[in-house]
């Protein structure tokens, strides 16, 4: 996998040189480029005395990577990503590599939603002539950088939403033909996935909030989702200019009972094995945010106030950069413990499900099913299905239901499979009336693959990918529009149109369906089976149609074989 | 009754010609390579991940950075949900030795190992947008160690359990690699069942070959964990890692020993060795020839000037201001859809063509037809 280099090498070698051989001139009047380095970590205690760790990384940087010049002085923002925006001409990009499934009853929201396995979807700029083919080209280089079997993105599982997954980034073009959506369920991470995600940030991870990336930790969690994200922003209240933002996500949720704990305590040496000792040198801001709204006794020194998620909450913020913070000891370990059952945990208002009915390896019916828990709003809601093409879907049996009344989406969008070739692609805009569940129910058929096209462990399943619900819930506090200010990175990742509703998406879990598999240990057995009853039967049969019976004379005794004998040599028939 | 000065001529042509067979029979290798692949899937093979990781281990330590290792896992243990210990894979009971580590680069992993992979990797015959961590990109002076691991046969190795590689395959492959120059020399060794049956039909030179047992013989596993549940290494693999620890990146030690590794008493099968394609004398080859890494490195004291980086050009103040777009525009998405009209052809066409038809008919065939339709 491609190493990251920084340059601080060459601003090293550049200042040996300045000493020992002055005639060298290494221009002082380059304009350095203006990138931003900021990291923070937020700590949520659940409900269910699970702990929610979320660390972002975000690099912004001011400058052109469209212009005829090619960038080549980087700092802070990785070459390997770098280079992959100027030659795809990448307008946005978002990949993420998850663990688990997020139990949004259990845990609420999750402040940057991923699916189970890997998902990567990707904006062309409109310059891009041939997408299909910059979009293989793609993710073979990013299967690459990430050491992740990207390369099985084919046309088979990529699809074209045409109304989800709106750019999150700036721009006024919104012609869905440069986007493309692929979803690779299966997909492991472990390890060598973090390896390189963790070489790609300024610092690695030697310094600042990534020292307490060590996965036989992160690893042994309910939940693990790493992500990277880039895409344009504003860089001022005026949106005269953009740069370019990057930013790497980390989202785990460390279970109670798995690692050996009774009671509700966590600290940060428990979840990561790992203290901090210092905040990144090349960050500009290093901060830890600790949740303490559901309890609120807590006496520490900063409090501050965010916005998130359609709720304001209040954290306990810890700055890295200051040298304080460290104390006498220069470590930092946060020892956090609350009581069970303080209050009944804020339902989600939105929620889904999904699972496979039906019985034997025909036939089956795909249920969808979504929840809006909001006493008397109802809000709409952006369902997005990709199925593959060995399952057959039955459009004309699609149904959505709400209180057992037939609802109607106000927008159906439907590309139907082609047989190895492409998958099926549903998108419906549904509104949810309040306090309901809204069932959407369509029925399939079980294709039979060719004997080549199963994987070494077919009887496993096949994965149907999750769906993806996009929607614009109500919130209980007026959200802020104005994306400049200044506020935690963690309430700034989905952009704010409106005041009075928030942007989410949840996924669904993804389905694992049986096909009907061929025998493959028996072949031999077969052959031999079958080839005994064709000769025992074939033998049959020939005998039976061709034997005929003859009758045999009983053997004469001597004296009359003799006799016979003379008598032939006689020309006289014999006796 | 030679001339004195054509002996002399004589002597020192055969004088220099030594000297260059002896340069030529030296190592000549300039940079080290190393295909390391686990054929086996299913949690009870976590054994040839063991392998495969313990030798991944050993070559990284000795010095063969991740971008000249090409590293094949079929299945994934370290993650995998019955392993008791997430991200570890170990290879000494009782849980000593992590080699999974935390710095891994797995190149081809899951359904990636196939043989079609595992061939066009040797050969180089990858499609052009393979990443470049995925190749082999080896010259004629490289020296690669190539170790397979898994399920095998007399004359196959299992991959996946739903192919196989014959030993006639991989001396093909090899000797397409000998032919695009894409070796100088080559370390195959192979920890399999019957193993020796893998390197009978190599035909190429400069190849020395491993196997850590015999056609007719198993390859036994070395010891189960309790804790994890499976067989942890194979004896061959665990005793060749015990030896490979010892080594460090300047030690001397030579190829005769890497033969001596895991004897009858402690493998139960017999391990072999092949060295005939082997041009020179095991003795004199070093392990590390294989297992390190050779790096020239040219000192040079000469300033070099950088030249002027090139000045951004600053662009000229952006008229339009930009947005962030709507995420769920919900009346733009129901109005995105006109309603599609269906086609109707225009009118009159049909009548026309009926028309046509019939004309034509009772053109043909006369008009006292025309009763039949009325």
């Amino acid at each position: 996998c491609v190493c990251a280099c920084m340059s601080a090498t060459v601003d090293a070698a550049a200042d040996i040189q300045g000493t020992s051989a002055p005639e060298t001139v290494v221009p002082s009047s380059v304009p350095q480029p203006k990138d931003d380095f900021q990291e923070e970590l937020v700590i949520r205690p659940l409900h269910s005395g699970d702990i929610y760790a979320s660390f972002q990384f975000r690099t912004l940087w001011d400058t052109d990577f469209m212009r005829e010049n090619k960038v080549s002085h980087y700092r802070l923002f990785p070459k390997s990503l770098g280079q992959v925006i100027s030659k795809f001409s990448v307008r946005e990009l978002h990949i993420s590599f998850t663990q688990g499934y997020w139990r949004t009853m259990q845990w609420g929201q999750p402040f940057i939603p991923s699916p189970p396995g890997a998902e990567l979807w990707v904006w062309f700029q409109d310059s891009v002539t041939d997408v299909d083919a910059t979009w293989k080209e793609l993710t073979n280089v990013l299967s690459g950088i990430f050491c992740a079997s990207l390369n099985f993105i084919d046309s088979t599982n990529t699809v074209q939403p045409s109304a989800s997954f709106k750019p999150l980034g700036l721009g006024n073009v919104t012609d869905h033909s440069f986007l493309r959506y692929a979803t690779l369920p299966r997909e492991i991470v472990c390890t060598e996935n973090l390896t390189p995600w963790k070489k790609l940030l300024p610092c690695g991870s030697k310094a600042g909030l990534a020292v307490l990336l060590k996965s036989e930790k992160l690893f042994h969690s309910s939940f693990h989702s790493q992500a990277v994200h880039i895409r344009s922003v504003c860089q001022d209240w005026q949106c005269k200019t953009t740069s370019w933002e990057l930013r790497q996500t980390l989202n785990s949720v460390f279970d109670l009972h798995n690692s050996g704990q009774t009671k509700r305590e966590w600290s940060l040496f428990k979840m990561f094995s790992r203290t901090l000792t210092e905040a990144c040198p090349l960050a500009s801001s290093s901060k830890l945010y600790i949740d303490i709204t559901d309890n609120p006794q807590v006496t520490t020194s900063l409090l501050s106030q965010a916005v998130v998620l359609g709720d304001r909450r209040t954290f306990s913020v810890y700055d890295l950069t200051q040298e304080t913070t460290f104390g006498t000891v220069r470590s930092l370990n946060l020892l956090i413990r609350w009581k069970s059952n303080e209050g009944e945990m804020l339902r989600p208002l939105l929620h889904a499900e999904r699972y496979v009915a039906g019985y034997g390896l025909q036939t089956g019916e795909i249920h969808t099913l979504m929840y809006n828990n909001h006493p008397y709003r109802s809000f709409p809601v952006l369902l997005l299905d990709s199925v593959p093409w060995y399952l057959r879907l039955y459009i004309h049996t699609l149904s959505v239901t709400s209180k057992g009344k037939d609802n109607k989406p106000s927008y159906i969008h439907y590309e139907p499979s082609k047989d190895r070739v492409k998958p099926h692609l549903l998108e419906m805009l549904i509104q949810l009336p309040p306090n309901s569940v809204t069932e959407v129910t369509v029925q399939f058929e079980r294709a039979l693959l060719k004997w080549t096209e199963y994987p070494p462990d077919p009887n496993h399943g096949f994965y149907v990918g999750s769906s993806v619900i996009s929607s614009l819930v109500p919130s209980t506090v007026a959200m802020h529009t104005n994306s400049t200010r200044e506020r935690p990175l963690f309430s700034s990742f989905f952009p704010c149109k409106e005041e009075s509703s928030y942007f989410v998406r949840i996924y669904t879990e993804p389905l694992l369906v049986n096909l009907p598999t061929p025998d493959f240990s028996m072949p031999y057995n077969v052959i031999c089976l079958t080839c005994t009853v064709v000769a025992v039967g074939y033998g049959s049969l020939y005998n039976l149609l061709t034997r005929s019976f003859q009758i045999e004379e009983p053997n004469p005794g001597l004296a009359k074989r003799i006799a016979n004998v003379i008598r032939r040599m006689r020309g006289v028939p014999p006796l | 009754n030679i001339n004195p000065c054509v002996q002399i001529i004589i002597h020192l042509l055969s004088v220099i010609s030594q000297n260059s067979a002896g340069q030529f029979f030296s190592s000549g290798h300039t940079n080290n390579w190393a295909v390391l692949v686990c054929t086996s899937r299913f949690w009870f093979n976590y054994r040839h991940v063991a392998n495969t990781l313990s030798v991944y281990r050993s070559v990284k330590r000795l010095g063969i950075p991740d971008s000249h290792i090409v590293l094949m896992l079929a299945d994934d243990m370290a993650c995998n949900h019955r392993n008791p210990k997430p991200a570890t894979v170990f290879s000494h009971k009782n849980m000593e030795l992590n080699v999974y580590g935390d710095d891994v680069e797995v190149d081809y992993r899951g359904y990636e190992v196939t043989v079609e992979n595992f061939l066009r990797v040797l050969t180089g015959r990858l499609p052009p947008s393979t990443p470049r961590s995925k190749r082999l990109l080896s010259d004629d002076r490289s020296n690669i160690l190539i170790y397979l691991t898994g399920h095998g046969g007399n004359g196959f190795l299992k991959f996946q359990d739903s192919e196989e590689i014959s030993n006639v395959e991989l001396a093909d492959a090899f000797e397409q690699m000998w032919q695009k120059r894409r070796y100088n020399e080559l370390l195959f060794i192979i920890d399999t069942c019957q193993g020796a049956s893998m390197y009978e039909r190599f035909y190429s030179p400069n190849i020395m070959a491993l196997a850590s047992s015999q056609v007719g013989e198993d390859s036994l596993s070395h010891q189960p964990d309790l804790a994890i549940g499976v067989h942890l290494m194979d004896r061959y693999t665990f005793y060749m890692l015990e030896f490979l620890e010892d080594i460090h990146p300047a030690s001397k030690t030579n190829m005769n020993d890497l033969f001596k590794v895991c004897p009858k008493s402690q493998c139960v099968s017999t391990p072999g060795h092949r060295t005939d394609l082997f041009l020179r004398d095991p003795g004199s080859v070093l392990i590390t020839d294989f297992f390190g890494s050779v790096r020239k490195v040219e000192l040079t004291m000469d300033a070099i000037n950088l030249t002027d980086p090139i000045n951004p050009v600053n662009g000229e103040e952006q008229k339009e201001v930009y947005s962030y777009a709507d995420q769920l525009p919900v009346s733009e998405i129901i109005h995105q859809k006109p309603k599609q009209k269906d086609w109707h052809p225009p009118d009159g066409f049909i009548l026309g063509l009926w028309t046509l038809i019939l004309l034509v008919f009772f053109k043909t065939y006369g008009i006292k037809h025309l009763k039949h339709i009325f």
